[in-house]
């Protein structure tokens, strides 16, 4: 049939149509190959570094090494917080099928909690791609041993050692040291979040937190290459991580335990400070609880125990507890009452066991009238007035005094201020005068509140670290130092920072001094049960302060009232007295009287006292 | 040689009977040549891109081998022969590119392969060969250039085994199948005015295709080459990964074996369809530029083949071939670098697959033949 066809054929027309289409395939082709090769041209040349950092981008990824977290020892080297391994099991998105039923799975085996499905959630929300996010943390060897020992056999689940934080003393120093805990959503608002990359747990509380940036350390990095599935093939670059620094406090661990001992169930607080130094020998706060709790996550319901509990135990008393101080404050009133010439070491007055003042009838009544029915004595100088707390020789110094210039006489033994001791949440306290009062009130100073005053009652509040504070004072006749539980970061010294030193004679301070060895050494002295038996002289003021206002001469019966409204019992005392080695400062919570907080200061000061004359 | 042997004392003797051997295997030994150039690059890309697989590499060696096998044998096929049973194959072809729907085996929700039991085939490839066959066929029935009734008849022989691939699903593939059509109908001498109211009917088609014929992932793949960053991990991820293959290559590449988005598993189906982004990536613009001069030789080659064929049939024939072959290239290069939507177009020769490389081969025995011919009648 085609060839039929052909004879019809104009063969040299069709040869010539052919030739002039193919010149248009040609062109045709030539502009296409030009539009292709302008597009690689465009993308290997013109956009190539872009391109190029694309593609390192990604298959290059940043791992943030986690530094080791510093460790906390004692004065002598022992370990209060250390690193301990554990296991965190964590999933990779990725590569899993099916993570909702991965999840599903884990929650049964592990039987994890729902705080920590909700944690794992919003950890999942801030992950990277190809990430492994915690799910179960703090499994030590035996729990990954029967719980999770073939986990690691499911895609995506991803068992990783970790170092977590362990505080081998619990209880006994969870004040002081705080605690770590995970880093959560908030925290990362004041933290480096690029420093924090991998880190898992951050100070909450306590020397914990205030050293956090020292503690952490530097993380490290490494450039790790790895393939579409997130798997690491190599790693390219490494940078090591510096690890946090240590931080050796001047606590002893033994003096800490016996102050916990000394105190027992009473609740209440200890400081002791070491009077050269201003550190920190024993910091005690009761009731307390485990930081270890906290590490990992606390329950909900423990949590919900500590906080609710009457006890507060979340509460440092020793810095954040603000007691009334009483007549702790008794020898500090005298040096400035001396420093001013208020009163001589002679001067004497009368007294009937109260204090009226001119032209008003109510009567300030001295301790004394509620247990004897009379005064200390017909006249009282001061030293008995400090041996004996003789209330009406400060109700009458007071009024003398007026409350403006007993403020400024306080103030720089540092009582109504932060003492800056590096444990954060510290109190201030108040040191009440009449600009306080109008500022914080509104209201004018009423003489009567003098009265109060003069024994240390009223509005003012002082904390346990304050008073001890004012009692290194005492020790070093005007030398003080800011306390400081941290002695040394690695090998840089923190502690042992001056206070402005307060100048006063030699004979001021031996007038004050005679009556706080009478406290204690005196037969008559306020804590004469505590001198028994030991070998050294001990300088102190007890203080016993009302929880409730007794009305106007009513009997004061302690088993009638409850036992939270017992009075406190509060103590100040250095040791020895002609080279004092150890300052403390007690106060026992509804303790009665300071009969509950003498012993425990005496107890602590023989530990260190006999301790360091072993040495 | 044979002009320097002419001048030779007594080599006119002989001179009937001195054919090279490729001459007498009907070979066109300057067509084959920048095509085993390609084929030997394209091992040593898919060497890189199976991850050093030597498994891979035999088994396109293979595939390449058989290839080979057929267009030995289809170079010794007359090409009236051809012209002859064209209409016979087209048919054939047809008929079972219908059955599909009805028999065929689907492989990711589309259904494009035929099974006997022992082999299974898929119609569209043997389409792809039967197409150029029967449209030249049917126009050089008939004085060139051909009437507007031979040509809306040719449409239709072209647009009906088509449409059927496209509904396959199969665009890539119904792509080339109607290009190797038109290619004949354009190179038969069609008007320009006629050519230019089937392109505006063609545009016209445009929105109807879009609503009615195309599948959502087709669609998908369109909007995707427009704005790839819209699903970054979804749809755009190839696009994407390809064209940040292609630009870190860079002009000199970053080395053999070297690449890292086909290494690290990057770049999706790196030894098939993507596999131009692993020789940009690891050879830069100069392989890229190398592989199309390679290419260029090859369709330099096929259209002067066309242009010196002795017989129409032969000369449309070859031109579509060809030029459906540079389609191939333009297309598959095309979407690797995000101008072109994503169809299932491979690298002719470089891209992994058995069946796509003994179509080609097929084609380029019937170019072989046609050059063959050529020879003999002049």
């Amino acid at each position: 049939m085609a060839r039929t066809l052909d004879a019809l054929r104009d063969t040299r027309r069709e040869w010539m149509i052919n030739r002039s289409r193919l010149v248009v395939a040609v062109l045709a082709i030539i502009v296409v190959l030009g539009v292709l090769v302008y597009r690689y041209y465009s993308l290997q040349i013109v956009q190539h570094d872009d391109f190029m950092t694309q593609s390192d981008r990604n298959r290059i990824r940043v791992e943030v090494i986690p530094p080791t977290r510093g460790q906390i020892v004692d004065r002598k080297g022992r370990l209060l917080a250390a690193n301990k391994p554990t296991f965190v099991i964590g999933v990779v998105r990725e590569r899993s099928e099916d993570p909702a039923a991965l999840v599903d799975t884990l929650t049964e085996r592990l039987s994890l909690s729902d705080r920590e499905l909700k944690a794992f959630q919003e950890r999942s929300e801030r992950r990277r791609p190809f990430e492994a996010v915690p799910i179960k943390l703090g499994l030590d060897d035996a729990a990954l041993a029967t719980v999770a020992v073939d986990l690691h056999q499911l895609p995506g689940v991803v068992v990783d050692a970790k170092l977590t934080r362990d505080y081998p003393f619990g209880e006994a120093l969870s004040h002081v040291l705080g605690y770590v805990g995970r880093v959560s959503a908030e925290d990362l608002f004041e933290l480096d979040a690029e420093r924090y990359r991998s880190t898992l747990h951050t100070g909450k509380v306590g020397l914990e937190k205030r050293y956090e940036p020292l503690l952490h350390g530097k993380p490290g990095y490494q450039y790790v290459e790895t393939n579409a599935h997130g798997r690491v093939l190599r790693v390219l670059e490494k940078q090591a991580p510096v690890p946090g620094k240590n931080l050796r406090l001047y606590l002893d661990l033994d003096l800490q335990r016996e102050a916990v001992a000394a105190l027992g169930d009473q609740r209440g607080a200890v400081v002791a400070l070491d009077p050269l130094t201003g550190g920190v020998l024993a910091m005690v706060s009761n009731p307390s609880y485990d930081p270890n709790l906290f590490v990992e996550g606390i329950s909900y319901s423990d949590y919900a125990k500590l906080r609710g509990s009457l006890d507060t135990p979340l509460l440092n008393r020793a810095v954040q507890g603000q007691y009334p101080p009483g007549s702790t404050i008794k020898p500090l009133i005298s040096l400035g009452a001396l420093a001013r010439d208020f009163i001589t070491p002679d001067t004497e007055i009368r007294d009937p066991g109260w204090y009226r003042l001119p032209g008003d009838d109510r009567r300030y009544r001295d301790w004394t009238l509620r247990v004897r029915g009379t005064g200390h004595a017909e006249t009282v100088d001061l030293r008995m007035a400090i041996a004996e707390s003789c209330d009406t020789y400060y109700y009458d110094l007071a009024h003398r005094m007026g409350i403006d210039a007993m403020a400024e006489v306080l103030q720089p033994f540092g009582l109504g201020q932060r003492t800056g001791i590096d444990i954060p949440g510290e109190q201030d306290g108040i040191l009440p005068n009449t600009d306080w009062k109008r500022a914080a009130l509104g209201e004018p100073w009423y003489p009567g509140e003098t009265i109060s005053a003069g024994i240390g009652q009223g509005y003012m509040l002082t904390t346990p670290l304050q008073l001890a504070q004012a009692a290194m004072v005492l020790a070093n006749k005007g030398e003080s130092f800011v306390p400081s539980v941290v002695h040394r970061v690695d090998d840089l010294t923190v502690g042992g920072v001056q206070r402005p030193s307060i100048p006063m004679d030699e004979a001021d301070w031996q007038a004050v001094v005679v009556g706080m060895v009478d406290v204690v050494h005196s037969p008559r002295g306020t804590a004469a049960g505590i001198a028994r038996g030991i070998g050294y002289q001990i300088a102190g003021k007890t203080g016993t302060t009302q929880v409730v206002n007794i009305a106007q001469d009513a009997i004061y019966d302690e088993d009638a009232i409850s036992e939270r409204n017992r009075n406190h019992g509060l103590f100040i005392a250095f040791a020895p007295v002609e080279n004092p080695r150890i300052v403390v400062a007690v106060i026992a919570e509804n303790g009665g009287g300071s009969r509950a907080a003498s012993p425990v200061a005496q107890r602590i000061m023989d530990a260190w006292l006999s301790e360091a004359s072993d040495v | 040689m044979s002009e320097y042997t002419r001048f030779l004392e007594g080599s006119d003797r002989d001179f009937a009977n001195a054919q090279t051997l490729a001459e007498r295997l009907r070979l066109d030994v300057l067509l084959l040549l920048p095509m085993l150039a390609i084929m030997t690059t394209g091992l040593f890309v898919l060497f890189s891109a199976s991850d050093g697989d030597w498994d891979t590499v035999n088994r396109q060696i293979r595939n390449f081998l058989i290839g080979l096998a057929v267009l030995m044998v289809v170079a010794q096929i007359r090409l009236d022969t051809l012209q002859r049973w064209a209409p016979t194959l087209y048919l054939g072809a047809l008929f079972l590119l219908l059955l599909v729907p009805f028999f065929g085996v689907g492989v990711k929700g589309a259904q494009r392969w035929l099974s006997l039991g022992f082999i299974r085939f898929q119609p569209s490839e043997i389409m792809k060969i039967a197409m150029p066959l029967m449209v030249a066929a049917w126009v050089v029935r008939y004085a060139l250039p051909p009437r507007p009734t031979t040509t809306v008849a040719a449409l239709m022989i072209i647009a009906l085994p088509a449409a059927a691939i496209a509904t396959q699903p199969d665009l890539g593939t119904a792509i080339l199948v109607g290009a190797s059509g038109a290619f004949v109908v354009f190179m038969a001498g069609v008007s320009w005015w006629q050519i230019f109211s089937g392109a505006l009917a063609a545009l016209a088609c445009i929105w109807p295709a879009w609503l009615f014929l195309l599948r959502d992932y087709q669609k998908q793949r369109i909007v995707t080459l427009f704005d790839p960053e819209a699903d970054r991990l979804g749809a755009g991820w190839n696009i994407i990964q390809s064209k940040t293959a292609i630009g870190s290559g860079g002009w000199s590449g970053k080395g053999y074996l070297q690449g890292t988005q086909s290494h690290l598993d990057f770049l999706p189906e790196s030894q098939t369809d993507f596999i131009i982004a692993v020789l940009a990536e690891e050879w830069g613009l100069r392989g890229v530029l190398l592989l199309l001069l390679l290419y260029g030789l090859v369709v330099a080659r096929g259209l002067w083949i066309s242009l010196t064929a002795q017989t129409s049939y032969g000369r449309l024939l070859a031109s579509a071939i060809t030029l459906t072959f540079g389609v191939y290239v333009v297309v598959n290069m095309g979407m690797v670098a995000g101008i072109l939507p994503v169809v299932g177009v491979p690298l002719p020769f470089v891209s992994f697959g058995g069946t796509s490389i003994v179509t080609l081969l097929l084609g380029f025995g019937i170019l072989s033949a046609i050059s063959a011919e050529k020879r003999v009648l002049s």
